[in-house]
This record gives structure tokens, sequence and C-alpha cells, in this order.
């Protein structure tokens, strides 16, 4: 065989193209033990902590505040304050693993086309957080549901079972976020730095500070979780599809910023 | 082929390639060559689209790398060793690789045996050794079974076997009709192993050509002859029109000379030769001499060392 000629290149179509770019992604997450390692933790934290929470407001019922109705989807998912940060790192690691590790050139140098190689891993990442996404947040709604007893609301109720597809999407949506920032930093550690104590703290304390209540409603997970209410609170600033297209907005312009630094930027 | 046109790169203040125009023979293996830092890598990288030239540009069979549909099976790459997440085992490591450009799963196993990490394919990454590693990276290059292989610095790390293996598999690759690339910053390794070199200094062209004829240019050599009688030496050199120069020793250097023909001829006049040996540069040495003023910092930092010892 003599390999002094080579046929021309024919590029085929996209579709065909993206099928294999697909297959490598997908096959890239399910050969690391992390990122099921982290769709369990991100089942126990959210079930586990709403189950914890949902427990303890059923069983001081009577002392609760009556200013506002009670929202008890929301009170389920109280633990996707936790859960969240194991989408976070799923996000991240879907590629600052290859960052860290050097291992990007030798994908971008199996996939020379970045756009579509971002695109490939934003879709299967989406495919995995959503299936787990559902699986968590229907868990996380009947345990909740169940400690609350008689406090509870049934899947039916009005506004019940878009909620719960809400916390669905929600963990999703973060995960995409942190996929779209970690490409855009280039670095897993300045990534998780960020992100992690964002989710987690930062979010929180800023909320707390009085005239920045308001504003902060509109970070990319507190109005997200608006999509978790079925009531209408007198301090919020939005609805809960205005909170998800919010979130969305976000999502969108991390992955746009992503896909603005990895087309060309040297790898 | 892989053409080079006028490309530079340029990062900051600094020029890592400088308009830089070559093409890569087919078929054989040709060494680049070049001090470290002396824009090899960087090459390396744009020839596979990673980084983007400041002007100018590569072509590989009359095509930009990104325009190549499944390019695994065009051009095949080790780049640095373990590039690779330290997680995965070797197999599903190449697996991906293969299912990114539609490459039977077969072909895995294949390049496995092929660099002898059978044994090792479900072992994860992380345990590897550094020659392991460089293993793998070369069975991840064979992987689309490419007309066109780059290795960037191969022979690093590795212990005596793993050199003489890779020297061994580079030969056997452009015996089967492949185009090999291989860069280093040793001359002695390049003398082994390629049929064409291209050499590069603060990422300018110094050299292209057949490995033959640098040899045949660089590889002076003279006689050296010591003797109690250089006056009479002199005279039967002079006599027999033999060039030669004096050594700072006193010593004769005598050039384009057999050290037979010297011994007869002084054997003729009665001298007694008290050494008399062939004295050859070393390629080394020819390569050292025509990258010198290539070599980036280097009689600067020197100097700087010098300053600080006298300041201490």
């Amino acid at each position: 065989m003599t390999y002094a000629t080579l046929a021309p290149t024919i590029r085929p179509s996209i579709i065909s193209r993206f099928a294999p770019v697909i297959n490598a992604e997908w096959t890239k997450l399910r050969t690391l033990r992390s990122p099921g390692a982290m769709l369990i933790a991100a089942y126990v934290a959210t079930v586990g902590g709403g189950a914890l929470l949902t427990f303890f407001i059923n069983k001081n019922f009577s002392s609760m505040p009556t200013d506002a109705p009670f929202e008890p989807v929301r009170s389920a998912f109280g633990g996707l304050v936790l859960g969240q940060l194991a989408m976070v790192v799923l996000g991240v690691t879907m590629i600052g693993g290859e960052y860290a590790s050097g291992m990007i050139r030798a994908t971008l140098a199996a996939v020379p086309e970045r756009g579509l190689l971002l695109a490939a891993k934003a879709v299967v990442l989406t495919a995995v957080t959503l299936v787990a996404g559902l699986v968590i947040a229907f868990s996380t709604f009947f345990v909740g549901q169940a400690m609350l007893g008689k406090h509870g609301v049934s899947i039916g109720d009005p506004n019940v079972l878009r909620a719960v597809l809400g916390g669905a999407f929600y963990l999703t949506l973060i995960a995409l976020f942190s996929l779209g920032v970690t490409t855009m930093l280039r670095r897993q550690t300045l990534a998780l730095g960020i992100l992690m104590p964002f989710f987690f703290l930062v979010s929180g304390i800023l909320q707390a500070i009085p005239g920045v209540t308001k504003a902060t409603q509109f970070l990319p997970d507190q109005a997200g979780q608006k999509f978790l209410q079925i009531h209408h609170q007198s301090k919020d600033a939005f609805g809960p599809w205005t909170g998800a297209l919010i979130t969305v907005a976000w999502v969108a312009l991390a992955l746009l910023g992503a896909w603005l630094t990895v087309r060309r930027r040297d790898a | 082929m892989i053409e080079l046109q006028r490309l530079s790169k340029r990062y900051g203040d600094t020029l890592a390639v400088d308009d830089l125009s070559f093409t890569i023979p087919t078929g054989l293996v040709t060494g680049f060559l070049g001090p470290n830092g002396a824009g090899k890598s960087t090459t390396m990288r744009m020839i596979l689209g990673l980084d983007r030239p400041t002007s100018g540009k590569v072509l590989i069979n009359g095509h930009r790398y990104d325009q190549l549909a499944e390019p695994l099976t065009h051009v095949g790459a080790l780049l640095e060793a373990k590039a690779a997440q330290q997680g995965r085992s070797a197999y599903n490591h190449l697996l991906w690789l293969a299912r990114s450009n539609r490459i039977p799963e077969r072909r895995v196993a294949e390049v496995l045996d092929t660099v002898g990490l059978r044994d090792v394919a479900r072992k994860r990454i992380g345990g590897f050794s550094l020659g392991m590693g460089q293993r793998l990276g070369i069975a991840a290059a064979l992987l689309g079974d490419p007309a066109v292989l780059l290795f960037d610095e191969p022979v690093n790390g590795l212990d005596p076997e793993g050199i003489l293996w890779i020297r061994t598999l580079m030969k056997s690759l452009a015996a089967e009709g492949r185009t090999v690339f291989v860069s280093s910053h040793l001359m002695s390794e390049m003398a082994l192993t390629a049929d064409h070199l291209i050499v590069i200094g603060r990422g300018r062209l110094l050299a292209d050509l057949p490995m033959g004829e640098f040899i045949d240019r660089n590889s002076r050599s003279h006689v050296r002859v010591v003797t109690e009688q250089p006056e009479a030496l002199m005279d039967a050199l002079d006599g027999d029109a033999v060039a030669y120069r004096r050594g700072a020793d006193g010593a004769f250097e005598a050039v384009g000379v057999e050290p037979g023909r010297i011994a007869k001829l002084a054997s003729g006049r009665g001298l007694v030769l008290t050494e008399l040996s062939l004295q050859r540069a070393s390629l080394e040495e020819a390569f050292m001499e025509m990258t010198a003023d290539a070599v980036e910092y280097h009689a600067g930092l020197a100097a700087s060392d010098h300053e600080q010892r006298k300041q201490e």
C-alpha cells in the first residue's frame, strides 16, 4: 500500500460530522468515574436535603411565619443548594478536565471544528443531566410531600407539575452554565473556585443584604429557582416563566462566550 | 505532502516562528531539528491547527488541517506525553478517539498490540510510567492508520530500550510509505533515524537538505600529527603537497589526507611520530555551530550568571 496520494477530502454533511463527535463525548463521559459519582451525589444531596428540611417543617409547621403562602414544592427542593454543586462539578469537568490534563489538544486534533465540539459537549451534558434531573426532581417531590404529610400538595395540583419539571431543567441549566464558564476560563481549578462559592455562598449572602435583594433575583440560580414556586410571593420581581427565561439567557450568554473563546484561542 | 507557506507566529513581543517555508517530503523520515525554544513545537501545533498562525498557512495534501474530514485518518500526532486524562483506561482513551473519527473499534486493540500495551489496556492511565504514556501517545497517533505522522520529541524521557523501539518504529513507518516528521533537539538522534533534515533556530529556517548531504558537508576531519622533528615533518608535508595547519599545542593538523599516507611519508624520511590520529568533528558540533547564533538566551544567561556570581 502506498500513501503517496490521498483522495481529496470531501466534507460530509453537518449531521454525519456531528454524530461521531457526540459519540466520542458520550464515550468520554461514561469512561470516567467522577461523572457517575456526581450524579449520585446530586441525587443524595437534593433528595436527602429536601427530606430533612420538609421533615422539620412538618414538625414545626405551627410556628412557621404566616405572612406569605407556604411553598411545598420549593421546600421539598431545599437540598438543591447542595445538589446543584454536583452539577457544577459535572459541567466544569466536562471540559475543565481536558484543559487540566492537556487532553484538549488530542480532542481538538481529532475534532478541529471547535463549534461542533462545544455543541457536542453541550448536547451530551444536556441529555445526561436532564435524565438525572427528572429522576432527582420527582424523587425529591414525592419524598418531600410524604414528609410534609397533610401540608403537602399532590402532583395534580395547580402549578405543581410545572414546578417539579422546573427542578429538573434547573439542574441541567446549572451544568450547562458551568460548562460555558469553564470553557471561557480554560482552567478547571479557577472555574471551580469561582462557581462553587458563588452558587453555595455568594448568591445567598448577596440576597440577605438589604437593598441588593431585588437585584439578586436576576442571578442565574435565584431566577431559575423561581420556577419551583407555585404561589406568587410579595417580594418577587417577576414570575416563574420570566425567571426561567432569565436563567436560560445566562446559559446562552455563557455558551456564546465559550464559543467565541474556543473558536479563536490557541490550544 | 505537507507544505508550510511563510508561516509566522507571534506571542506578544516574541516571534516564535518567523516566516517559515518548507515542504515535508512524502515517504521519508524528516528530522525537525533545533535548539530548545527554536519554535519546533509551535510549528507542529500550527500544522495541526491547534495554534492559529499570525500569518502564512500550512497545507496537508492541499488542504488546511481543519478542512480534513476525519483528520486522524490522515494525520496522526504525538505532541506531548500523557495528553490524556488520568482516570481513564488506555483502552477507553483510544476508544473515544476512534469514535470521534469513525475508526473501527478493532483498531484500538491493534494499536495497543503494536505499541506493546496490550497487558495494561484496562489499567488507568494515571498509573502509567513516562515511557508507557509515550507509547500510548504513539498508539493514538497510529489509530487512524494515517499517511502522515508527527512526533514531537518522541524519545524525551525514554530509557534506551524505548529509544531503540521508537527509532525502529519510525523507520518501519516510513518504509510503509508514510511521511514521518519528527522533532528533536539532538543531532545524534536524528543522524540515526532521519532521511531528510530541516533545521530551525529562533523560528527561522537554517537548513533544509537530505541527511546524507548534511553529513558530507559537515563531517570535516583532520589527521593530528605530533613529532619531535617538526621542521623535517613540515618539509615532508610541503614536499608532498599536503595541506596542514599548526594547532595551539604545536601539533600538525593535516586535512584531506589519510593517516596511512602520513605514516609512509614519515617512515620514508626516518621521522619519529609520537602521535598520529584521525580526528572527526561530530555532527553534534556541526549542528551547534550552525545554530550558535540562533540559540536564544545562550550568551545572555551566561553573562547574568557571571554577574550574579560576582555579586555573591
